[in-house]
């Protein structure tokens, strides 16, 4: 199998049908990630979005951290470039936080189960960290991916600040992180907000093209992408009880968010009009 | 120094092979099997022999246990009669009060006695429930968001609660609590492995749960150290790892047919109805959402690892049960 395409298919192929592949408790197919899943978003990443990164020396070889990183776009599209950013760039295999709506809906939760990814709760977070994994989070959460596009840019409320404690528990750095060029894929310029409750969706958007459109409003804007990890934070000086300490943990939180405004600010300038061509 | 064990539920397949291990300690003087019926090997012949292990037929609903405690100067209890699905004749009720009340007349058997030293109860780890809301690994001391409300799974969380009183009330005897992961093996007769050998496989559109199986051997070997050694405390009992359903189905060279979740529970309870399979809402639950538990107290606990993980236990059932992947067996 020493490098013949045909047969490293074919291989791969028998793997998959007669089931002889590993996932690990999470659910977690590296596999079927690396050589199908990435594989679909590759062009995207590369042609589409043409993202750029930066500082991916923030990002330790091995051993756990947390990246915690601003979350825009509407759909989540950054936490797929980042996972596509960090495998192929910096070697690692990123398992995202997701929140609960995800696990509920059918082919949805265990896709993302499939592709790493877990449930953001307390034992979940820890489990991972303690095992060394590279875990991310969005701790803007729906507020931030469904904000309006008049507020790009501009971080949300970071939640109560749990991924925090769980780095301080696990004494892992915290790498903050900037994507931009996620705001401007789909603008949303409006809300349809009955008719996401009746959904049970946490927002329905309106964009340009959505649902003007239809199904062709889906297709996001080719807006050019840069992701820029920042200086870690260390959380080892701590004791792992100070992560009981609110108002230490309250104060990590600000902190973080405002190294991630300050990195976002720096990288929007950096980046320029987001789409050159169109100038 | 002399060991008088009890063991109850010595006609299900993983009672009576404890029972028969047990007996063949020498350090144990007596082996007492009891059940409400009396064991295959004993009536048709056939199933595990029991060694010198002695069969007497009680239904632990009635107080009959108390006497058989006394009369045996039991020290030892081994508590393996739960009910995992209501028989077709009796249904539903029965199973509740085989499994709730059963317990609790022996816990009080073992509270009045003198003699008893140790508990060990089996229980499962369908005590942790199922749901989207879940950690994705349950430690024994985690608390379930969505705990369950039907069938089996609530009679074990109500027979964990006799449990945890029994030991605060009787602070001097061992007691062991088990939470058992679905068991796999050759000898294994479960609603999921007659699941897993139907020609075709219901699975729930859209769900691909992780499953975590233990093989009856390392079942046996855990029941065995738990009986003869002092462990206090509840542990989960799991082959390492997990298997996706649908790695199961591929294992298993079956197919898979993905209904909607309606359609499902429709087709379960028809099934069930025709007496072919028991599905259950939390069957449906496990089937939708799966459920994986952390079995690092128990390595911690035995110094000992289980010999089968999640995936071996299940080849070993796929080899004893003639199931190859389609296409051949595997390299």
């Amino acid at each position: 199998m020493s490098g013949d395409p045909a047969a490293e298919l074919l291989a791969f192929l028998r793997r998959r049908l007669t089931g002889d592949y590993e996932v690990d408790e999470f659910g977690y197919d590296a596999e079927l990630t690396d050589k199908v899943l990435l594989e679909l978003l590759r062009p995207v990443y590369h042609h589409w979005f043409r993202v750029e990164t930066a500082e991916l020396k923030h990002i330790p070889d091995e051993g756990g951290a947390l990246v915690v990183a601003n979350h825009a776009g509407t759909l989540p599209v950054d936490a797929l470039m980042m996972q596509v950013a960090l495998h192929d760039e910096a070697g690692r295999a990123l398992r995202l936080l997701g929140a609960d709506l995800v696990y509920q809906l059918p082919l949805l939760g265990h896709l993302s189960r499939k592709t790493g990814h877990t449930l953001a709760c307390r034992e979940d977070a820890d489990r991972l960290l303690r095992k060394g994994e590279l875990v991310g989070v969005f701790p803007e959460g729906f507020k931030g991916v469904g904000k309006p596009f008049s507020e790009r840019y501009k971080l949300q409320r970071f939640g109560r600040g749990g991924f925090v404690a769980s780095a301080i528990r696990a004494g892992v750095p915290i790498v903050p992180t900037a994507i931009v060029g996620s705001e401007e894929i789909y603008p949303k310029i409006g809300d349809l907000p009955s008719l996401a409750r009746l959904l049970g969706l946490p927002y329905l958007p309106i964009t340009p093209f959505f649902p003007l459109l239809g199904p062709l409003g889906l297709v996001p804007l080719p807006s050019k992408w840069m992701i820029e990890f920042g200086e870690p934070i260390r959380t080892d000086e701590y004791e792992p009880g100070a992560a009981d300490d609110p108002m230490l943990v309250f104060n990590l939180t600000d902190h973080v968010r405002e190294v991630i405004q300050q990195l976002l600010d720096q990288l929007r300038l950096r980046r320029g009009h987001a789409f050159p061509p169109l100038l | 120094m002399t060991h008088t064990v009890l063991v109850t539920g010595v006609s299900r397949h993983i009672g009576a092979r404890v029972a028969s291990v047990l007996a063949a300690d020498p350090d144990i003087s007596r082996v007492i099997g009891v059940d409400t019926v009396p064991p295959p090997s004993l009536t048709r012949g056939g199933g595990v022999t029991l060694g010198r292990t002695e069969f007497v037929r009680v239904d632990l609903r009635s107080p009959d246990i108390a006497q058989v405690i006394a009369a045996a100067d039991i020290d030892t209890v081994v508590h393996m009669s739960l009910v995992s699905a209501p028989s077709r004749s009796t249904g539903r009720a029965a199973m509740k009060e085989h499994n709730v009340i059963g317990t609790m007349q022996l816990l009080g058997a073992c509270q009045r006695s003198a003699t008893v030293r140790r508990v060990v109860v089996r229980s499962t780890t369908a005590v942790y429930g199922s749901s989207p809301r879940d950690p994705a690994v349950f430690t024994e001391d985690l608390e379930p968001p969505d705990g369950p409300s039907h069938g089996y799974a609530k009679d074990a969380v109500e027979v964990e609660g006799y449990v945890r009183g029994f030991a605060r009330r009787r602070p001097d005897v061992t007691v062991s609590l088990l939470r058992f992961a679905n068991f796999m093996g050759s000898g294994v007769d479960s609603p999921l492995t007659r699941y897993f050998t139907q020609p075709v496989l219901p699975t729930v559109f859209g769900f691909d749960p992780r499953l975590q199986f233990v093989h009856e051997d390392d079942a046996v070997e855990v029941l065995r150290r738990m009986a003869t050694e002092d462990h206090p405390g509840t542990y989960n009992v799991a082959g390492a790892g997990v298997l996706l359903l649908s790695q199961c189905v591929r294992r298993a060279g079956r197919l898979s047919l993905p209904l909607p979740s309606p359609a499902f529970r429709l087709l379960g309870t028809a099934v069930r109805r025709a007496g072919l399979v028991d599905y259950s809402p939390e069957q449906l639950r496990l089937m939708s959402h799966g459920r994986a538990v952390d079995i690092g107290d128990l390595e911690a606990e035995l110094g000992w690892k289980p010999k089968f993980s999640t995936g071996a236990a299940f080849d070993d059932f796929l080899r004893s049960r003639g199931l190859r992947p389609l296409g051949g067996g595997r390299t």
